[in-house]
C-alpha cells in the first residue's frame, strides 16, 4: 500500500550543486503528502521530476510498480497546479479545463459532461466562458484544479499552491483544497516551504533540507517529536537551547545540563550517550508562566528569569522571559489568566516551568 | 498650471514635414497641368491613363508575388530564428543574433551588390527566384525582431502545462504558442511586406531582364518623364500602405 510512488535514490545535478541528492520517499495511494522546505532545498526539484519536465541523474521513479523515470511529461499519469496557475490565456475556463481531455482523445459529449463536473467541484460554473484575465486570483486556482483534476491522474501535484494569495482567501482555498481531495480521493502531493500549510493540508510532510530528507513524519509528530534541530526551527517556533547529555534513562528520557539553567529531564528519540553535545527544545506554548514558584520534583522543570517583552494576540500573549543568559519565548492562552485576574507585565519576576515530556532533545549538528 | 504650447507646436511641426510632401503629391495627381507646378483643374486623367498601362499593372503584380511570397517565408524564418535565439543561449546563438541584426544595419547597396556577386559566381538564374531570396534575407531580421519582442513577455510554464495536460512537443507548440505568437508573427509579416513592395536598391541589383518589380517600373517611368502617372499611381500606393500599416498597428497592440 506504501507502495503507490516510490522515490527511489533520486539524485539530480545542477553544475556542481545537487539540488536532490540521493533522496527516497515511499508515498500511499490516496495520501495527502507535502514536500517542505526552505527555497533552494529541491522541493521543486522533486516535484518536476515526478511530473516528468527534469529527469533524474540517479535514481528511479516508480508509480503503481511502474518506472516512469524517463517518461515525458504527457505520457505520466501524474497532472500538476502551476505555481503561476499557467493558464492558457487564449482559451476560455471551459476550453482550459478541456484541453487534457482533448489531447486525450476523449469523445466530445463525454468531455463535455466531464468538464461541467469540474466546474461544479470547484464552484466555477457561472464563469465558464471567460477567459483567463478576467479571473480573480482564487478562481484562476480552482481552475488550475480543475483542469488537472479532470484528467482524473493517478497523482495531482500541487506547487505551492497558495503562494499567491492573500491571507484571507488562503485560509478559504485550505478548507477547498482539503475538501476537493477529500472527494476526489486521488493522490496529492503539494510543494510549500509555508509549514503552516504543510501541517493543515497533508497526512504526512517530508522535510527537505539542502537536496536530502531531514524527516517524514505526520504533522503532530514532526511538531512535537521533531528529529532534528533543523525540523524542530522549521515547523513551529521553537526555543534552543545547548545542552550536555548527563544521563540516559531507558524510558527514552535524558537528563542535560543547560548551564546556569540547571539540569532539566526531556525526552528524545534519538541514541545519546552521557557526554554528548545536543540541543533542548521547548515549543513557546509548551512553557507556563507563574508567578508563584510552582512544586519543582522529578516531574516538573522549573526557571526563575524576569519578563523582558510582552505582545498581546488577542487569543493569546507572548513574553519574552529572561532567564539568566537566555530570552525565552513563550506563549500563553488569553484565558490562562482569567483565574488570576492579571497578566504579568514587563519587569515581573516570573517562574517558566515545563514537563519532561514536553521538550525535547535533539541533536546540535546542524545549525538549519 | 500653465500648459506649454510648445508640444503642440513641435507636434505640429513634425506633420508639416512629414505630410506636406505627400499631399503635394496627391494634389497633383488630380491637375490637370503636365508638369505640376501651377493648378490648372481637376482631371481625373492620370488614372485613366494608369488603368490602361499594363506594364505597371504587371509590374504591380510581380511585385505582390514577391512580396507575399517572401513575407510568407520570412514568417517562417523569423519565427524560428526568434524562438532560437530566446530559448538558447551558446556562442552560437550569439553569432547567430548578431547574423540576424545585420540587414537591419547594413547599407541596401551593399546586400544587393554581395547577392548580385553571389548569385553570379553560383550561376543561378536571375528573376523571380533571386529576388525572392534577396527580399526574405533583409525580412528574416524584422520579423526576428518583432517576434522576439513577443517572446519576452511569453511565460513558457504554459508549455510545461501544456505537455502535462498530455500535449506532445509539437502539439503544445500549436495549440499554445503559435496562437500567442501570431498577433507578433503576423505583425512582422506585414511589416515584411511593406519592405518588399518597397525596396528599389537590392532588387535592382538582382532582378534579370525580365521581372520588373513596381519600384522599378515607377524609376524607369520617370526617366521618361511620366510625373502626373506616377503621382496617381504612389496616391493609390499611400493609402495602401495606410491601411496596412493600420491593420498592422493594430495586431502588435490586440490580443496581448
Amino acid at each position: 500500500m506504501d507502495d503507490f510512488l516510490v522515490i527511489e535514490k533520486v539524485t539530480k545535478r545542477f553544475g556542481a550543486v545537487r539540488a536532490v541528492d540521493c533522496i527516497t520517499l515511499r508515498i500511499a495511494c490516496g495520501e495527502s503528502f507535502s514536500l517542505l522546505g526552505p527555497s533552494g532545498c529541491g522541493k521543486t526539484t522533486l516535484l518536476r521530476m515526478i511530473a516528468g519536465f527534469e529527469r533524474p541523474d540517479e535514481g528511479r521513479i516508480l508509480l503503481e510498480g511502474e518506472d516512469i523515470t524517463t517518461l515525458p511529461p504527457e505520457r505520466r499519469p501524474v497532472n500538476t497546479v502551476f505555481q503561476n496557475y499557467a493558464l492558457f490565456p487564449h482559451l476560455s475556463v471551459e476550453e482550459n479545463i478541456g484541453f487534457g481531455l482533448k489531447m486525450a482523445g476523449v469523445e466530445r459529449g463525454e468531455a463535455r459532461q466531464r468538464v461541467a463536473r469540474m466546474l461544479e467541484l470547484v464552484k466555477m460554473q457561472d464563469q465558464r466562458a471567460k477567459r483567463p484575465a478576467q479571473l480573480s486570483g482564487g478562481q484562476k486556482q480552482r481552475v488550475a484544479i480543475a483542469r488537472a483534476l479532470v484528467n482524473q491522474p493517478r497523482v495531482l501535484l500541487l506547487d505551492e499552491p497558495l503562494a499567491a494569495l492573500d491571507l484571507k482567501l488562503r485560509q478559504h482555498m485550505l478548507g477547498e483544497l482539503h475538501a476537493i481531495h477529500q472527494e476526489v480521493g486521488t493522490t496529492f502531493i503539494y510543494v510549500t516551504h509555508d509549514q503552516g500549510e504543510a501541517i493543515s493540508l497533508s497526512d504526512r510532510i517530508a522535510v527537505l533540507n539542502a537536496g536530502r530528507v531531514e524527516q517524514v513524519d505526520t504533522p503532530a509528530r514532526l511538531y512535537e517529536a521533531p528529529g532534528s534541530h533543523f525540523v524542530a526551527a522549521f515547523v513551529g517556533d521553537a526555543n534552543f537551547l545547548p545542552a550536555r547529555v548527563l544521563e540516559v534513562r531507558h524510558e527514552g528520557y535524558v537528563r542535560v545540563a543547560c548551564e546556569e539553567l540547571g539540569n532539566p529531564l526531556a525526552c528524545t528519540a534519538l541514541p545519546l550517550s552521557a557526554g554528548q553535545q545536543a540541543r533542548l527544545m521547548v515549543r513557546p506554548e509548551k512553557l507556563l508562566i507563574t508567578r508563584e514558584r510552582p512544586e519543582a520534583g522529578e516531574r516538573v522543570n522549573v526557571w526563575a528569569g524576569t519578563i523582558t517583552d510582552v505582545t498581546y494576540f488577542g487569543a493569546y500573549l507572548r513574553f519574552v522571559v529572561q532567564a539568566g543568559e537566555t530570552a525565552l519565548l513563550v506563549q500563553m492562552a488569553n484565558n490562562r489568566f482569567a483565574s488570576s485576574g492579571t497578566v504579568p507585565g514587563r519587569g515581573e519576576r516570573v517562574y517558566v516551568s515545563f514537563h519532561p515530556e514536553e521538550a525535547r532533545v535533539v541533536a546540535a549538528d546542524s545549525q538549519g | 498650471m500653465r500648459r506649454s504650447v510648445f508640444p503642440a507646436l513641435v507636434t505640429l511641426l513634425v506633420l508639416v514635414f512629414l505630410l506636406s510632401p505627400l499631399a503635394v503629391l496627391v494634389v497633383n495627381s488630380f491637375n490637370a497641368s503636365r508638369f505640376g507646378g501651377q493648378w490648372e483643374g481637376f482631371t481625373w486623367q492620370w488614372y485613366e491613363r494608369l488603368r490602361e498601362a499594363d506594364e505597371v499593372w504587371a509590374a504591380l503584380v510581380v511585385t505582390l508575388k514577391i512580396a507575399a511570397l517572401s513575407s510568407v517565408t520570412a514568417m517562417v524564418l523569423g519565427t524560428l530564428a526568434a524562438y532560437a535565439l530566446h530559448r538558447h543561449r551558446s556562442w552560437l546563438q550569439t553569432a547567430h543574433g548578431a547574423l540576424v541584426t545585420v540587414p537591419l544595419v547594413m547599407p541596401d547597396l551593399l546586400m544587393g551588390m554581395s547577392l548580385l556577386a553571389f548569385f553570379v559566381s553560383t550561376g543561378v538564374e536571375l528573376g523571380m527566384t533571386t529576388i525572392w531570396i534577396a527580399h526574405v534575407t533583409f525580412c528574416v531580421s524584422f520579423v526576428a525582431m518583432v517576434v522576439l519582442g513577443r517572446l519576452q513577455d511569453f511565460d513558457f510554464t504554459l508549455l510545461d502545462a501544456a505537455r502535462d495536460l498530455g500535449a506532445p512537443p509539437w502539439e503544445a507548440a500549436r495549440r499554445v504558442l503559435v496562437p500567442l505568437l501570431l498577433p507578433g508573427i503576423l505583425a512582422g509579416g506585414l511589416l515584411a511586406f511593406t519592405l518588399s513592395i518597397d525596396d528599389y536598391v537590392i532588387t535592382f541589383f538582382v532582378s534579370g531582364p525580365g521581372t520588373t518589380t513596381l519600384p522599378l517600373r515607377v524609376a524607369s517611368m520617370m526617366k521618361g518623364r511620366n510625373l502626373p502617372m506616377i503621382n496617381a499611381l504612389s496616391t493609390l500606393m499611400i493609402a495602401g500602405t495606410f491601411l496596412l500599416a493600420a491593420l498592422a498597428f493594430r495586431l502588435q497592440r490586440g490580443r496581448a
